[in-house]
């Protein structure tokens, strides 16, 4: 098992490391990339651009700049290009929002995915049944922003329900901040609840003719038991995995036009800016905190799955 | 069962008939284009008048806000900020929207088949080294590595040895687009050869001493075919919603041309003054996008393939 933890462990470190390297190589051989070029401003003189060259080191070969790169990052030093900002706080000042809007949308679609899953388990062939199929279809083939922008605009700018964008850091005013992210939320939800109802659906209704279930029926224990219990905390597993899987998702760059519809500037809308401007230090540091977490969530899930079902442990 | 399986179809049968209804009305683009709105989808008319109800109005008002639908000849659905044709521009826009969403589909088929296919089949390090980058591309936060690539390749071009795209090119989104995709549909293909290859029937054909070539085209292709059909139209799907993620951020298709997704892009900038230009581009999207999705589900349920896709956007 120890080995199995180093071995998933050591490949994600290798998979991030790929990541830094593809993202400094896309914006390094890019024609009309260069940087010294566009931080001179207009109509530089080749003196500027030289010395703009030799100050941040883009003379030197690739593999040296990564590698300062890289060293700055690690160090929390690197700063932009173009404004100068220190990336990493600017990275911290960010996460807090990303966070507010992907766990606040997690727990909606979690909760209300469950309850309409089961429901339309229970009730197979109903009209519960169709709903969900229809929110899965819906929430697959809407564009989220879209959805968000329209939203935003009809019941925050017309109507006045909901406030028109922004945010509002939950440690001023709890109430405010969730005010302010109602409708992404919302929005965000309504991409996956259906989805999510969906799985827990299928898997609920195989496992309800599992024999183990079969024999709790039999043990006479009353069927609202006999699904809590035996049921739906089977059938929860595969759904939490892929709750796990998403969140990583939605956090790692997702939800980057959902907080640039609401004006969150969150991380992702941060990015969103700096590629752009063909700003190399914001997004390489924005992918690889994106890619963190998609890694890290899943090396959770394997390394979870191998510790409850040694049948999955390689070797 | 029979009844339920009859209504399916029935869904199915008419996203299928939406879908070739929305393919044709694209296609008949330059006939709207040249008889109905007299104009293209790039000419401003920004200090055109037109006469609506016997009245003469500015198709752009003095203070910037295009004219809304006409429901009549020339801008039926209005215009936009720089009076432009709306309806003309979303026909032409669906063009390159789905022009983008089945080149980039059919691309990460092909591609996810092959690697999926050689991956699979070889197994050792060949297998290492390609589940090794299909672990990369999948890590990488999807909208995030298309819109540098996008930003990137929009800006530059591309120049690969003979061949040189250039930055406008609609072959760019093609491309990125493809790239991204290729994971979602390389692991459950591989995957599904690492089974095959166990079987008996590879093994007699390799006794038969049949090349890896041949065997894999003329024996493993031919059980991979259902998962591909289940997965084209959804990949397709995906391909023109992720489209209007990255024109949304200015990556994809560039202006002056037009597609779904920077139509939305536009009209979201503008949605305070004039809403029917995020509207009108946005239900086109989800029109097709849902026709796409419930052919997919009619498809799986009819060749009963259990698979599990997951894609983002």
């Amino acid at each position: 098992m120890a080995a199995f933890v180093v071995r998933r462990l050591s490949s994600m470190a290798l998979v991030l490391f790929t990541v830094s390297v593809l993202v400094f190589a896309v914006f390094n051989v890019i024609p009309n990339g260069d940087p010294a070029v566009r931080m001179a401003g207009q109509a530089p003189s080749d003196f500027e651009i030289q010395a703009i060259r030799q100050e941040w080191g883009f003379d030197e070969p690739v593999w040296v700049q990564y590698a300062t790169m890289m060293r700055k990052l690690a160090t929390g030093d690197v700063v932009s290009y173009f404004t100068q900002a220190n990336v990493v706080d600017e990275i911290v000042r960010g996460a807090p929002h990303t966070f507010s809007l992907a766990i606040g949308a997690a727990l909606i679609w979690f909760a209300v995915g469950v309850v309409l899953g089961l429901v339309s388990a229970v009730r197979a062939g109903r009209a519960s049944d169709r709903l969900i199929t229809v929110l899965a279809v819906i929430g697959v083939s809407v564009p989220g922003f879209w959805v968000g922008a329209l939203a935003n605009h009809y019941l925050g700018f017309r109507l006045g329900i909901f406030p028109n964008g922004g945010y509002v850091p939950l440690t001023e005013n709890p109430l405010r901040w969730a005010y302010h992210l109602v409708l992404p939320w919302l929005t965000l939800a309504l991409l996956l609840t259906g989805v999510y109802a969906r799985v827990l659906r299928t898997h609920l209704l195989d496992t309800l003719s599992a024999s183990h279930v079969q024999a709790a029926r039999a043990k006479g224990i009353t069927g609202r038991q006999v699904l809590l219990r035996h049921v739906l905390r089977n059938s929860l597993i595969p759904v939490v995995t892929l709750w796990g899987l998403d969140f990583g998702v939605v956090v790692g760059g997702g939800a980057i036009l959902i907080e640039a519809v609401f004006d969150l500037e969150g991380v992702g809308q941060y990015a969103a800016q700096a590629i752009g401007d063909l700003d190399v230090p914001p997004v390489l540091a924005v992918t690889l905190f994106g890619a963190f977490f998609i890694v890290v969530v899943n090396a959770l899930v394997d390394i979870a799955y191998a510790w409850l079902d040694p049948r999955v442990r390689p070797r | 069962m029979a009844l339920r399986r009859l209504r399916r179809d029935r869904a199915a049968l008419m996203s299928g008939l939406l879908l070739l209804l929305l393919v044709a009305a694209c296609l008949a683009a330059p006939l709207w284009a040249r008889h109905v709105a007299r104009t293209t989808p790039v000419a401003n008319h920004i200090t055109d008048t037109v006469i609506l109800d016997g009245e003469r109005r500015d198709v752009v008002s003095l203070d910037g806000i295009p004219i809304g639908p006409t429901w009549s000849g020339r801008f039926f659905l209005g215009a936009d900020g720089n009076g432009r044709d709306v309806m003309v521009r979303l026909l032409y826009g669906g063009r390159n929207s789905l022009l983008i969403g089945f080149g980039a589909a059919l691309a990460t088929v092909l591609c996810a088949l092959v690697l999926g296919l050689v991956a699979g089949y070889f197994g050792g390090l060949l297998d290492a080294v390609i589940a090794r980058g299909l672990d990369v591309l999948w890590s990488f936060p999807a909208i995030l590595l298309g819109v540098a690539l996008g930003v990137a390749l929009a800006l530059g071009g591309l120049e690969l040895g003979p061949v040189t795209i250039e930055g406008g090119s609609l072959l760019i989104p093609v491309l990125v687009l493809s790239v991204i995709g290729i994971p979602y549909l390389a692991r459950p293909i591989r995957g599904q050869v690492l089974a095959l290859r166990e079987q008996e029937f590879v093994d007699a054909a390799r006794l038969q001493g049949q090349s890896a070539l041949s065997i894999m085209r003329a024996e493993l292709l031919p059980h991979l075919t259902s998962t591909v059909i289940v997965f084209l139209p959804l990949v397709v799907g995906n391909a023109i919603l992720l489209e209007a993620a990255l024109s949304f951020l200015g990556a994809g298709v560039q202006p002056p041309q037009s597609s779904w997704g920077n139509m939305i892009g536009e009209g979201v900038q503008l949605v305070t003054s004039a809403p029917h230009l995020a509207i009108v581009p946005g239900l086109m999207l989800v029109l097709t996008v849902i026709s796409l999705n419930v052919l997919a589900d009619a498809v799986r349920d009819a060749l009963d393939a259990r698979l599990n896709l997951r894609l983002e956007h």
